[in-house]
């Protein structure tokens, strides 16, 4: 059973979460993702499941928190300045390695910003975000059908690894039009549910908590966490590539931009300029794997961005800095144009003189 | 020999980790207590803040759940909302409901969740080390009211379940204490019928227990039992300050 249906970005992602099983959606509202929480607060009660708007972003967090330690699929979704909020609940659930899905439609920074699009929660999404030393799977799409599909797996990404999963959009991938498939979701594998709270009825009583009260103890859990996070580096790095193999140079981008680059490079190879894309799809595991092939071959990279440069660090480390990379970026909302992007590749690799 | 007294099967076997004098102790009891008597020990499922109040995660026998600071009520409120079938409880200081966790102490009470929250008030930060809290007494001195609580620069303490009991959601909240062998029968009543509220499905339910700090307070065990009784019980006045009409026919 598949259905082609014209939805908004926002309602794209409340109907997978649903076909995901989802049953407990808590949240707060706040544009650019708002219309996450009301396609849900429509659809989510007929699949008999319940959407509680909470008092604060805070109290989402943690009611998630809390339903995800009885082995519930449940999942909050927010847009920048309400993520913000979420972060210390969010460094809980990684410590208490709770499976809950997170949204953010990234709105632009800091502060209130405004309701445009931006990749300006990079740093956030991938580096911890939180306090103390843990990682989010970050799962970022370009289109609807990648909205649908990432939600989707979402859900069994968080289980398989008990660990929070973020998807990163933006105002841009939220609000925009288009037809998608809704695909019915395959049957999630088993996954070891033997450390819920649940009611200890004959079986010994659990604690799900975080607290280290000796260092030993403290350093015990950063290890198994560390061994947890180097697991899914190697296992769960995801990137698409788009005319790279005979590249001379490479755009790194992801989201929206990551979509309005393939046109780019197609414009590109129209003028005899060899360039092609690398689009981390994971964000975190950050898909270093995708540039060995280049990194001894290209004579240069692009990151395109939409903000002051956050994953041109991720990329740097990626290539051991063999590769010169620049950086292109708009910034509070702004996208690039093709011919923004196409004349900035020019400009930095001296490529104008080459055009045929 | 015949078995008079010993611990409830609410409680583990674990220690109290507590200063003495403590009343933390006794209100645990008591709600261990009230869970074998009540047959809701596999059941039941507690939150647990951060402070002394978080080291109940321990203590009972129950399935247990540790948040933040201030949350509790949230994290319960997730987990009634995934399993309403089961009892939900949270054991909070002071500082944690009615300071950092306020918006979730009106909210879930607000909302009428069906959950049970314990409020142990000791009027003091007591696990940081004696600061000043969002119920610390005018005039009384802490380590960061060194010179007594000035109400016109920290403004007035406040009294939680007088406020929650003014929310339509709230069925069942009570004011009690642990100075003395009568207060704690009555606040064990307490405890036993807000758990049986929320057993009845009628709605949120919140006890708040006067409780000492003789470390922080700086004060022997008796003199703090005093003490509780001649400054705290003037301000947060005992007693059953709601008991609404579905829950006087329990």
């Amino acid at each position: 059973m598949s259905k082609r249906v014209l939805l908004k970005g926002n309602e794209v992602i409340g109907q997978a979460a649903i076909e995901a099983g989802c049953k407990l959606f808590f949240g707060y509202p706040i544009t650019p993702s708002t219309e996450i929480i009301e396609y849900l607060s429509k659809h989510l009660p007929k699949a008999g499941g319940t959407v509680l708007q909470a008092e604060d972003e805070i109290g989402a967090i943690n009611m998630c928190y809390g339903a995800a330690c009885t082995g519930t699929r449940v999942m909050t979704a927010s847009s920048s300045p309400g993520m913000s909020l979420k972060q210390e609940g969010i460094s809980y659930c990684a410590a208490a390695e709770l499976p809950v899905v997170l949204v953010n439609v990234n709105r632009t920074g800091p502060g209130l910003g405004g309701l445009g699009p931006a990749q300006s929660d990079y740093f956030q999404s991938t580096k911890g975000g939180g306090h103390g030393d843990y990682r989010l799977i970050v799962l970022a799409p370009s289109k609807s059908q990648e909205l649908y599909d990432m939600t989707l797996e979402a859900f069994d990404l968080a289980e398989k690894y008990r660990n929070p999963v973020l998807l990163l959009t933006d105002g841009f991938l939220g609000q925009m039009m288009e037809p998608v498939e809704l695909k019915e979701k395959p049957p999630s594998p088993e996954v070891d549910k033997s450390w819920i709270v649940d009611g200890a009825k004959g079986r010994k009583k659990r604690i799900v908590a975080s607290y280290s009260l000796t260092n030993e103890i403290g350093e015990a859990n950063n290890l198994r966490w560390e061994a947890k996070y180097k697991d899914i580096k190697e296992k769960e790095q995801r990137w698409e590539e788009f005319y790279a193999e005979d590249a001379d140079y490479l755009i790194v981008s992801y989201g929206t931009t990551g979509r309005i680059s393939k046109s780019v490079v197609l414009n590109a190879r129209k003028k005899g300029i060899k360039l092609g894309l690398i689009r981390p799809i994971s964000l975190w595991p950050f898909p270093e794997k995708a540039f060995i092939p280049y990194k001894d071959k290209v004579k240069g990279i692009v990151t395109v961005e939409l903000n002051t440069g956050q994953m041109i660090e991720d990329v740097k480390l990626a290539v051991e800095c063999k590769v010169p990379v620049h950086l292109y970026r708009r910034q509070g909302g702004m996208l690039p144009t093709e011919d923004g992007i196409l004349a900035n590749v020019e400009k930095v690799f001296n490529l104008a003189s080459e055009e045929v | 020999m015949k078995k008079v007294f010993g611990r409830p099967k609410g409680l583990t076997e674990v220690p109290f980790s507590f200063c003495p004098g403590c009343t933390h102790g006794i209100i645990m009891r008591l709600i261990g207590e009230v869970l074998e008597e009540l047959d809701i020990i596999e059941d039941t499922i507690g939150v647990s803040p951060v402070g002394c109040a978080g080291f109940s995660q321990d203590f009972f026998t129950c399935d247990f759940v540790g948040g933040p600071h201030g949350r509790a009520q949230a994290i319960g409120t997730g987990i009634k909302r995934a399993l309403p079938d089961k009892i939900v409880f949270t054991y909070q200081g002071d500082g944690d409901i009615a300071g950092i966790g306020t918006q979730h102490a009106i909210h879930t009470a607000a909302r009428g969740e069906k959950i049970t929250s314990i409020m142990v008030n000791n009027a003091i930060y007591g696990m940081t080390g004696g600061q000043m809290a969002p119920t610390t007494l005018a005039g009384m001195k802490t380590s960061t009211s060194p010179h007594g609580r000035d109400l016109v620069i920290n403004g007035h303490p406040i009294d939680l379940p007088k406020t929650i009991a003014t929310l339509d959601g709230a069925v069942y909240v009570a004011s009690v204490s642990a100075d003395s062998p009568k207060n704690i029968i009555q606040a064990k009543k307490a405890i036993k019928k807000a758990f049986q509220v929320q057993q009845a499905g009628l709605g949120f339910a919140f006890v708040s227990v006067l409780s000492t700090c003789p470390t922080n307070w700086g004060l022997s065990p008796q003199d703090s039992l005093q003490w509780l009784r001649d400054n705290m019980m003037p301000v947060y006045k005992l007693g059953e300050l709601k008991v609404a009409e579905e829950v006087k026919n329990l």
